[in-house]
């Protein structure tokens, strides 16, 4: 929950971004450090614009500092929409609510299934168990979806975690392989190339095109790890594959 | 009740409009290339607008009907013929069942589509038929089309036919064109990052279409517009983007982009010209024109007054054999 009372007030402009879509600033756009703040405020913005365009909006994406909001253009002008937006935001900033939940995700972290989490452990002197112990102790927030479908952005990882991407990616990251990127991390929702730094396995499935709830988390949400061995882990579903 | 696919050509995909409201799980929105096309076989088949047909790319599908039903093919010219007789496009055709339709290789332009009285009876997934085959998402298990599928749909024995007539078919590009086609572009995004003379670069020179082309983007070579910060959070990517990485050479983004992206975009090309970009091939060249939000309204606007406003020739048992 943020209070506008005590929080420092966040630039927010609206730009065009194509004939049927504008784009949503918020913060500093020539900025790359990330907000949990800034994030909260884009998953409010996005649901009051959801009821404030109607049938209007044709889809929505949020991003770490950006909303982009595409409209039917034939059914309203961008003097419309741009009007419907700027009123959205006069009044998001009033009545800000964090609509994040928490989730947590089970982890199977090891060397065998997450062949990075040694380099990891070497990279910061510290032991697997340290390493594990970090990325299980903050709450991350979901601050974007894309990539691929299913594929949460999270952030962010204790800097002593923080790893570059793989020089040549993988061709094949199994589905459920929890992986660390910079300071981001996530779980990768189905088997595809990648170059994320693998550390673990989580037997939850983060995209389901057959369920009505398709995936566990959504932008804003936050989400917390917790280690689970391998029984666990082949106990709540989750598979084994040789890399 | 369906059609067997007994060549699949290079790239045939089932698409209806395109999948939308499905950004915020990662999905992105597919659908036809070239909207104006897939509009008019469907339109000529009494079809609603969502209906599901095939989209190729450079031709080269061969069915076999499996039942009684109307087919329309609409889009770059190519040969079609059914059990080896010419048929004319951008007109609706009865076939029966044992009957060999045969769409030849692209000629002029690069998508064509193949619509069936009522649509293909795809089930949806996320809301659309459209198959988007980097996600395996839609169509028949999220696949393109491959020999032995089986297309399902109605049966149909009565149709009022139609045709387009030829006045109104689009100009596609003749392959060995050196005539240049203009892409109306919407300044947006990170515009104002661009300097002055990338800007101008950009506006005042031709760009050739390169083969590392396909449904996510256009690939372009010409003028390095490559803007001099390159560092920025991802964002989202809507429908004909124009991304410009650090080699400075454009990709226009289509139905098929990833929904988020950290390059910065000069703006955005309207849909009306992403889907003439779509009908072009290796070697074809562009050349980029400004135009603001009213500009771009107007030509919606009057693109669709048009198309509402086109009537369709109706084709009269007697008067077949001048259609056929």
């Amino acid at each position: 929950m943020t209070h506008p009372a005590t929080s420092p007030t966040i630039n927010i402009e609206i730009d065009i971004a194509s004939e049927n879509s504008f784009v949503i600033y918020f913060g500093d756009r020539h900025s790359t450090s990330i907000s949990a703040q800034v994030s909260s405020q884009i998953a409010a913005t996005a649901q009051h614009i959801k009821s404030s365009l109607g049938g209007c909006l044709v889809d929505l994406v949020s991003s770490y500092a950006s909303l982009l909001v595409i409209y039917n253009s034939l059914q309203h002008d961008h003097l419309w929409v741009r009007h419907q937006l700027q009123q959205v935001l006069n009044t998001a900033i009033e009545q800000q609510q964090d609509p994040s939940k928490l989730i947590q995700l089970p982890v199977f972290y090891s060397p065998q299934y997450g062949p990075e989490l040694p380099l990891l452990a070497r990279n910061a002197g510290l032991s697997l168990d340290q390493i594990i112990d970090l990325h299980c102790a903050t709450q991350y927030r979901v601050y974007a979806i894309g990539f691929a479908p299913g594929f949460a952005y999270l952030g962010e990882v204790d800097p002593r975690l923080a790893t570059a991407r793989l020089a040549t990616p993988r061709l094949k990251v199994p589905a459920g392989a929890v992986a660390i990127a910079d300071r981001q991390t996530a779980v990768y929702p189905a088997q595809s190339p990648g170059g994320w730094n693998l550390i673990g396995l989580c037997p939850t499935p983060m995209f389901n095109a057959e369920q009505q709830t398709h995936m566990p988390v959504a932008v804003g949400d936050r989400v917390q790890f917790y280690a689970i061995d391998q029984q666990q882990y082949l106990d709540l579903g989750g598979e084994l594959h040789e890399f | 009740m369906s059609f067997n696919v007994v060549q699949p050509g290079l790239l045939s995909t089932l698409q209806d409009l395109g999948r939308f409201g499905q950004h915020s799980v990662g999905l992105t929105t597919g659908g036809p290339l070239d909207t104006e096309a897939f509009a008019w076989a469907n339109r000529i088949l009494h079809n609603p607008a969502n209906a599901c047909a095939i989209e190729l790319s450079f031709g080269g599908l061969h069915l076999r009907a499996q039942s009684q039903t109307y087919i329309c093919v609409t889009g770059a010219t190519l040969d079609l013929t059914i059990n080896g007789q010419t048929k004319q496009l951008w007109c609706s055709h009865k076939v029966a069942e044992g009957d060999d339709i045969k769409l030849g290789y692209s000629q002029q332009g690069c998508r064509s589509y193949i619509a069936v009285a009522g649509g293909f009876t795809i089930t949806p997934s996320f809301g659309s038929t459209s198959t988007v085959v980097r996600e395996k998402i839609g169509g028949l298990n999220g696949l393109k089309l491959a020999a032995n599928d089986q297309l399902p749909c109605a049966q149909t024995t009565e149709l009022k036919r139609q045709a387009l007539a030829m006045e109104h078919w689009p100009n596609y590009t003749k392959n060995d064109a050196t005539s240049c086609t203009k892409l109306r572009l919407v300044p947006g995004y990170q515009y104002p990052w661009f300097d002055p003379s990338a800007q101008l670069r950009f506006f005042h020179n031709q760009y050739q279409v390169t083969d590392r082309s396909d449904r996510m983007g256009m690939r372009l070579n010409g003028p390095d517009v490559s803007c001099a910060t390159q560092s920025m959070l991802s964002e989202g990517i809507c429908l004909g983007a124009v991304q410009i990485p650090a080699d400075g050479q454009p990709i226009v983004l289509l139905n098929d982009r990833q929904t988020i992206g950290g390059y910065p975009k000069i703006g955005s090309v309207i849909a009306i010209d992403t889907a003439k970009l779509a009908q072009l091939r290796p070697g074809n060249l562009v050349h980029f024109e400004a135009i603001d939000l009213y500009q771009a309204h107007t030509i919606n606007t009057l693109a669709k007054l048009k198309f509402n406003a086109t009537e369709l020739l109706e084709i009269s048992p007697r008067s077949r054999s001048h259609h056929d």
